[in-house]
């Protein structure tokens, strides 16, 4: 059951992202990508860990996509038309650029197995996941984060603001 | 999800991912379009780390995952605030047209 | 039960119990549109709708068969995808999370303890919060999709309200599930099991005054129904609907509304427990309390909205962000403050 849930989701992540590169409406990239998204975190569900599946969709398609999407229409962004310069040539130097990206990634990747303590134990609760972010490990980043955090909103309102 | 050939498939998965952003950053001249891809990448990663962290049955991959969404949710902001100014300042988004560094 | 194996037995439990809440859930819209309509009237000195069968009951359904038979527009230069689209995201999202909150006691039948809720997820507030961040995309669509300024306007105005006050109502949350130590709903109503003096409305007011206000915003009732007051922008974003699909836009906001006073009675007025210690919290008694308090919330909604002026959008915009945020950012570090020497 768990395998043919993995595979419709795998399959719609997969043409999604077919649509969002081929759409010409940015606005339609926006919303198969917002699709990719809810895949991804169902996907993450799938995997074991409810924490990152919510979050997936807390912050990446329910924030950022949001900010996208205000963007796209505030700036009344129009369909890409097409430009002399986009040849067949163009296209498949760039499709076999990524296919040796993909093959060179593939061929270290896909030689991995499980290893460590394995999948047997798995414990990916929130409590877990808590204890972890706020070990000694990883605190100094997380603090550190509520810094970027700040900087990056003191940055786009500089930014986008039409007068300072 | 305790099949033991979930790790290739879900690491199969997010290579298609990322060459699939790659191709759109490659081949897209919409700077928010490319912006897009760049997040479909960043996403194809999430999906390794997480598959890794499951096979390895630690949670350190999670963590990571957490810092990534951390990141890209600055990175999102900032970056559209400049395509923001790039659009007020040459009406345009078309990536071509900002070729000034170009030799 | 015998002769069916245990899916068999969860999938038909989970078909039976989607079917009730759906069920109630569009009774009680429909019955609330009445409701809204006839205290409105009360509380503005007239009458209010009473020609419909004895004293206007049967109102909703003269208004459910005047939609149906109006004719559906879809503007020349709409967007025809996002428009059909929008209203089944918004009513997707408002029934997504109606299928993880409770709505009454676990109660005993059948030789097994059942719960009134559709999927008991361990990260049940976190998936409220989740459902609620995707619940912006119906309206943001739906003022895209129809090509007119007013209705886009609107629409990103809403949607930026929904989400800045999104922020204050997660936050809100964090002190409740800081006192109950789980994100399971159930177990926030058990932890304010005893006397009322364990409701998180007296425990955590901040809280509970954030989160009654960003609750408000975030279904759009006055006074913060800017985007669709129909003085202001013609009527938002959905200017341009029509007949069943106004209809469905109406009823994912509505469902909202009942989510969102169902989800207080379960966080801050203590679920179906009664607060003197001795009455019974168990089986029809507690869905009593349930639903008075539930019923109770619904009146103040409308009460509100009989009473209070609306917000103008800086005034609601700066009130979200710079009041209702350090607030519930203040209520978390006491809470935490308090939860980390307790355990000392």
């Amino acid at each position: 059951m768990d395998a043919v849930l993995f595979y419709v989701f795998a399959v719609l992540a997969v043409v999604n992202a077919v649509l969002v590169v081929a759409q010409r409406n940015p606005v339609y990239s926006a919303f198969c990508l917002i699709a990719v998204l809810c895949c991804l975190s169902a996907i993450y569900g799938l995997l074991g860990s409810p924490f990152i599946a919510t979050l997936q969709i807390v912050v990446y398609a329910g924030a950022i996509m949001v900010l996208f999407l205000f963007v796209l229409m505030l700036l009344n962004v129009k369909r890409e038309e097409r430009s002399p310069g986009d040849g067949v040539r163009l296209k498949a130097a760039g499709f076999l650029l990524c296919a040796v990206l993909v093959a060179q990634a593939g061929a270290v990747l896909l030689r991995a197995r499980p290893g460590g303590t394995g999948a047997a134990a798995y414990d990916a609760s929130t409590r877990r996941m808590a204890e972890i972010l706020f070990s000694p490990y990883f605190l100094y980043a997380f603090e550190a984060t509520s810094v970027l955090i700040l900087s990056a909103i003191v940055g786009a309102v500089v930014l986008a603001k039409k007068e300072l | 999800m305790d099949a033991p050939g979930f790790l290739q498939h879900a690491l199969l998965l997010s290579l298609l991912l990322f060459g699939i952003g790659a191709l759109g950053v490659f081949l897209r001249r919409n700077v928010i379009t490319i912006f897009m891809c760049v997040e479909l990448m960043l996403n194809a990663a999430n999906l390794a780390f997480v598959a890794f962290s499951r096979a390895h049955g630690t949670l350190d991959g999670q963590v990571l995952v957490f810092f990534v969404m951390v990141v890209a949710a600055a990175e999102a902001a900032v970056g559209l605030a400049i395509v923001i100014a790039l659009q007020r300042h040459r009406d345009t988004l078309d990536v071509d047209a900002f070729s000034l560094m170009r030799w | 039960m015998e002769g069916l194996t245990e899916l068999q037995v969860e999938l038909l439990a989970a078909t039976v119990k989607v079917l009730l809440v759906v069920g109630v859930l569009l009774g009680l819209f429909s019955g609330m549109t009445y409701v809204e309509r006839r205290l409105l009237a009360f509380m503005q000195f007239r009458l209010g709708p009473n020609r419909t069968g004895p004293l206007g009951l049967l109102q909703p359904v003269a208004d459910g068969i005047k939609l149906f038979f109006k004719e559906e527009l879809m503007p020349a230069a709409a967007n025809r995808l996002a428009f059909l689209g929008a209203p089944v995201v918004a009513i997707a999202t408002a029934f997504m999370a109606v299928a993880v909150i409770p709505y009454g006691p676990p109660f005993e039948a059948f030789g097994r303890r059942w719960q009134i809720q559709i999927a008991d997820l361990d990260v049940g507030l976190l998936f409220l919060f989740a459902i609620s961040s995707l619940g912006v995309y119906g309206i943001v669509m739906a003022g895209w999709a129809a090509n007119n300024k007013w209705s886009l306007l609107g629409g990103l105005r809403s949607a930026a309200q929904m989400f800045s006050y999104e922020l204050s109502l997660g936050l809100s949350f964090v002190g409740v599930i800081l006192l109950a130590g789980s994100f399971r709903i159930a177990d926030i109503v058990d932890r304010q099991a005893g006397g009322f003096w364990n409701w998180n409305a007296i425990v955590q007011f901040p809280a509970f005054l954030v989160y009654s206000i960003a609750a408000c915003a975030e279904v759009s009732r006055t006074p913060f129904d800017l985007p669709e007051g129909e003085s202001e922008l013609v009527a938002g974003f959905h200017t341009e609907y029509s007949s069943m699909r106004f209809a469905l836009l109406q009823m994912a906001e509505y469902v909202n509304m009942i989510t969102v006073a169902v989800l207080a009675t379960n966080l801050f007025l203590g679920g179906w427990h009664p607060g003197v210690p001795g009455l019974p919290a168990e089986g029809i008694p507690g869905f009593v309390w349930f639903s008075a308090k539930v019923g109770l919330i619904l009146f103040v909604f409308i009460w509100l909205r009989g009473t209070l002026p609306r917000f103008r959008y800086d005034q609601l915009m700066s009130f979200g962000w710079k009041v209702l945020i350090p607030l519930a950012v203040l209520n978390i570090l006491a809470t935490a403050a308090v939860v980390a020497l307790a355990r000392r």
